[in-house]
């Protein structure tokens, strides 16, 4: 089978590898370019830890081809902070204990940042609405609800 | 998941031709019903045919008397755009309502109709509006489209490009989700337009239905107090872990109700 060579931007830089058609654009991320912040957490495509934005928007990368990216713009939960400084939503999840083992946490946290995007201040039940494609098996969602809500006030404060 | 290659289609025609040319292809639209088989190797086609760059089948075009749905729609556009909101806010509902705002990004109107899940949202409001299947090939009637679990009318290659809807004069769509994946348990969908209504379930059968009894009672008057007292038989219909065959024939008529009432 034949492979691909495909270029895409990833957290703002432009890189480029060989990939095979079955490749997934989670483990081009992962395995190609080591960006493992993304993580894998069902072969359902029901959990969401796998979430990257595609051209601005919340996708599962676990179920997208990494070639179908060519020439698109990807961002990872590992663009999301400014050097050391923390993205306002991932200092607001940090104050509001809202991980615990944090396997989850890439992928809530780039929902979070897809959500207030289309809704600068969500309600807590759009926040719980909007997080239907995200799972945790630890915190039961309270904490994540909060932490967005610091969140996307943290946000608008620094608009 | 097993091995395939992959072919990025530039327009309808180069789309089709692929088809033709290559064996087990598959359509790849969002990918969201296509791809989670494939990595648990229960699907297994030998070439996609990618059609996310083909332009020509998006998009959304509304005038006084139809809403037309290009094949490669997204839910979220479906579910955001103001002039289906206000042609046809059950159907903005319904699209704001699939899976969740990850899988509303990439999943389309077009796969969603050939796929055929028989849980799946968009195929009630394709019957239960009457609307039109237009493909490379023909157009199809809604009333002919599907034809059981994971089957449609479809042909080998054969490709949907656009859905054309009738405005109704109201509509709902209800729908007791899987707490989980948000697909119905059971979902119903009412329409009304001059004296004709359509009643509609997903979550219960093969594939989407009309009830007729539910239909019959709701032309000679359209308010829940018709239909209180139908009873669906329950024989035939799904019974798993989430429900059994008689709860989800329970369902039908509580949820027809509860469409009826917010019929707009
Ligand atoms: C977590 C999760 C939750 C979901 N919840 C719901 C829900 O609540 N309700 C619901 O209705 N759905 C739900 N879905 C399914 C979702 O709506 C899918 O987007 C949809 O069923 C398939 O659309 P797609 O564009 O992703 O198609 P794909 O997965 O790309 O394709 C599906 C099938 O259709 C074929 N196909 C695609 N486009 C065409 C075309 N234009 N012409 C001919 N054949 C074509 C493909 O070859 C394939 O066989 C969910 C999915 C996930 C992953
Ligand atoms: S890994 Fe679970 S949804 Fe992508
Ligand atoms: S913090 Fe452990 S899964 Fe969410």
């Amino acid at each position: 089978m034949a492979t691909h060579k495909v270029t895409m931007k990833v957290n703002g830089k432009a890189v480029s590898g060989e990939v095979e058609s079955r490749t997934l654009l989670v483990h081009f991320l992962r395995e190609t370019l080591r960006l493992t912040g993304t993580h894998v957490g069902c072969d359902t495509s029901q959990c969401g830890a796998c979430t990257v934005h595609m051209n601005g928007e919340s996708v599962k990368s676990c179920s997208l081809f990494a070639v179908q990216c060519e020439g698109q713009d990807i961002q990872t939960i590992e663009g999301v902070a400014t050097g050391d400084q923390l993205h306002p939503m991932q200092q607001a999840f940090k104050d509001n204990h809202g991980l615990q083992c944090g396997y989850c946490t890439p992928g809530m946290i780039m929902t979070a940042l897809d959500m207030v995007r289309r809704i600068p201040s969500p309600s807590e039940q759009e926040i719980r609405k909007n997080l239907e494609g995200n799972m945790c098996r630890c915190t039961g969602y309270h904490n994540i609800v909060k932490s967005i809500a610091a969140g996307a006030k943290a946000m608008a404060g620094a608009r | 998941m097993y091995e395939f290659d992959y072919h990025k289609a530039k327009n309808v025609k180069d789309a089709v031709a692929i088809a033709k040319k290559q064996d087990e292809a598959k359509y790849l639209a969002g990918g969201m019903s296509l791809v989670p088989p494939m990595k648990l190797r229960l699907a297994k086609p030998g070439n996609l045919i990618d059609l996310n760059e083909v332009g020509e089948l998006a998009g959304i075009k509304v005038d006084g008397k139809t809403v037309a749905v290009g094949a490669m729609t997204r839910h979220e556009s479906v579910a955001e755009s103001k002039d289906v909101k206000k042609a046809i806010p059950a159907l903005a509902k319904l699209a704001g309502g699939i899976g969740d705002p990850q899988v509303r990004h990439r999943g389309t109107i077009g796969g969603s109709l050939a796929n055929s899940d028989p849980a799946a949202c968009y195929p009630t409001a394709v019957l239960g509006l009457g609307a039109t299947i237009e493909t490379d090939q023909r157009k199809i009637a809604a009333d002919d489209f599907f034809t059981g679990l994971f089957e449609t009318a479809l042909k080998e290659g054969e490709l949907i490009t656009k859905v054309v809807f009738p405005v109704p004069d109201k509509a709902c769509y209800i729908k007791f989700p899987n707490p989980a994946s948000r697909f119905s348990i059971v979902g119903v969908f009412v329409s009304k337009k001059g004296n004709e209504v359509r009643c509609v379930v997903t979550g219960a059968g093969p594939c989407v239905f009309r009830v007729k009894g539910i239909e019959d009672a709701l032309k000679k008057d359209f308010s829940p107090k018709a239909i209180e007292n139908y009873k669906h038989p329950a024989s035939g219909l799904n019974s798993d872990i989430h429900g059994s065959a008689e709860y989800r024939a329970h369902l039908i008529t509580v949820l027809a109700k509860r469409a009826v009432a917010g019929a707009e």
